[in-house]
């Protein structure tokens, strides 16, 4: 048994949580201080996730609404195990395989997915709505990111993150090397955090909350924990295959917090869209970016 | 409750510390008292920074905050929320309708004591309690949390039958799910 490796999982899991949570808070404190206020601290978050899992009664709508944030939570701690968090070391590397990016395309919808089914089961019409326009939107922002990571793998015929990372050591960062996808993936990435004004499906005041309307007490912190495992590891991997990964543990926090930091300020300072501006903003540049980053790449190539 | 040496006094304290700083308000706005809430939450008086934040459903929501009076209509839907929100949960009474009916207090079609239908852990008075009243009976709630004295739930779990019969004579059409502990 490897035991190097499974030590090396539980780490990666315990930080992914832990930066993810204070990332949040450190999200509520800049919101706080934007619109002049104190502001909670920033653990707050550690504290409401730990209120919820000390909640001590749970409702029963159906087996799904309770397989619902377990399969939100496994698929986002399966995404973590496929992104490699640090570019050298035996910690940190995972399961990550040639090909993992095609992978990872996949693995990425898993977890809404499952809170789709979860949603679902519980009948709140406010979850039908929150999942529809969910999935909506996620063909919105899917097509910049897909076209984003085709681009980069076509023109450099990797499609491991690993060896993305490795060419990114003798050529330079991706961001400057084809820096149309850079910014097809960027905007679509703002998309992905679910900030405003993208916050269509969890709108707190038009859906009361979408998809975790019905879920409260230990569900709701499941969800949370899923969250924050998952804005790390889509911070990590956009960090892996645009900024030429991280080598330690300070330059990745550095990194991720600043491309963190772009949908939360962009994101307080814009209310939110309805479901087709969401969609035809992202159909709008960021894919003409993506169909820019393609032709360069394929000018590249030939 | 800390110095007891006691495995499960310690875990306890931890809970209701998270408890007591992570407080999920509901507000029940249809009395005149939630005209006070969007200051309470909003820039001046803050009460995020107490870990007071909104919650959008009764299944998330810790604190049921029953702003001002209640008729005899709403009272069913407030007792529907309740019942639905998730254990532990807390309740305060704001304003002085909710403790002895105020100014509606012989009105035909308001309730005057909310206590005999919920179990209320706070009463917050005045016509209306301002900003900074909302926020003190915000703290007082999360002190009687810490000592484990706010247990309203609990109270209303054991005496289900007595609160069911004040409930029924107010609500005269009775059709409402089975309250699961």
């Amino acid at each position: 048994m490897n035991w190097s490796l499974i030590l090396g999982i539980t780490i990666t899991i315990i930080t992914a949580f832990t930066v993810g949570m204070f990332y949040g808070g450190i999200s509520r404190k800049v919101t706080a201080r934007i619109q002049n206020r104190v502001g909670p601290p920033i653990w707050q978050n550690f504290l409401d996730v730990l209120k919820l899992y000390s909640k001590e009664s749970a409702i029963h709508h159906g087996w799904m609404q309770h397989l619902g944030p377990l399969w939100a939570i496994t698929a986002s701690t399966a995404t973590l195990m496929f992104v490699p968090i640090l570019n050298n070391g035996q910690f940190y590397q995972n399961l990550n395989f040639s090909g993992d990016l095609i992978f990872l395309m996949y693995m990425m919808v898993f977890g809404q997915l499952g809170m789709a089914l979860g949603a679902g089961q519980t009948g709140n019409p406010n979850s039908a709505i929150g999942v529809s326009r969910g999935l909506s939107q996620m063909v919105g922002y899917k097509v910049p990111w897909l076209l984003a990571l085709v681009a980069i793998m076509v023109q450099y015929k990797a499609t491991s993150i690993t060896g993305l990372i490795e060419l990114q050591n003798q050529i330079g960062w991706l961001m400057f090397a084809s820096p149309f996808a850079f910014i097809a993936g960027l905007l679509a990435f703002i998309g992905m955090m679910h900030y405003s004004p993208f916050d269509i499906v969890f709108a707190p005041s038009e859906l009361a909350s979408g998809p975790p309307s019905e879920f409260g007490g230990k569900y709701l912190g499941l969800m949370m924990t899923s969250g924050s495992i998952f804005t790390f590891a889509k911070l990590v991997l956009f960090v892996d295959v645009f900024l030429g990964g991280a080598s330690n543990i300070l330059e990745l926090l550095l990194k991720t917090f600043v491309i963190y930091m772009i949908p939360v300020i962009y994101g307080i300072v814009s209310p939110r869209y309805r479901t087709e501006q969401s969609i035809r903003y992202f159909w709008g540049w960021p894919t003409f970016f993506g169909v820019i980053g393609m032709l360069y790449a394929w000018y590249m190539i030939s | 409750m800390i110095e007891k040496k006691d495995s499960l006094a310690i875990g306890e304290y931890i809970k209701n510390f998270a408890r007591k700083h992570s407080l999920f308000v509901l507000a029940y706005g249809t009395g005149c008292g939630a005209i006070e809430i969007p200051p309470t939450m909003t820039s001046r008086y803050d009460a995020e920074r107490f870990g007071i934040r909104g919650a959008a459903t009764p299944r998330q929501a810790d604190v049921l905050l029953i702003t001002g009076y209640l008729a005899t209509k709403t009272l069913k839907r407030v007792i529907r929320v309740y019942e639905q929100m998730q254990d532990p949960k807390y309740v305060i009474g704001f304003g002085s309708c909710t403790i002895n009916g105020g100014m509606y207090w012989d009105s035909y079609n308001t309730i005057n004591s909310l206590d005999k239908y919920i179990p209320v852990d706070v009463f917050i008075n005045g016509c209306m309690p301002r900003p900074e009243a909302v926020i003190s009976g915000f703290v007082k709630l999360q002190e009687y949390i810490q000592e484990g004295k706010a247990d309203g739930w609990r109270k209303y779990q054991n005496n289900i039958e007595e609160y069911r019969e004040n409930q029924k004579r107010i609500i005269k059409n009775w059709r409402m799910p089975d309250y699961n502990l």
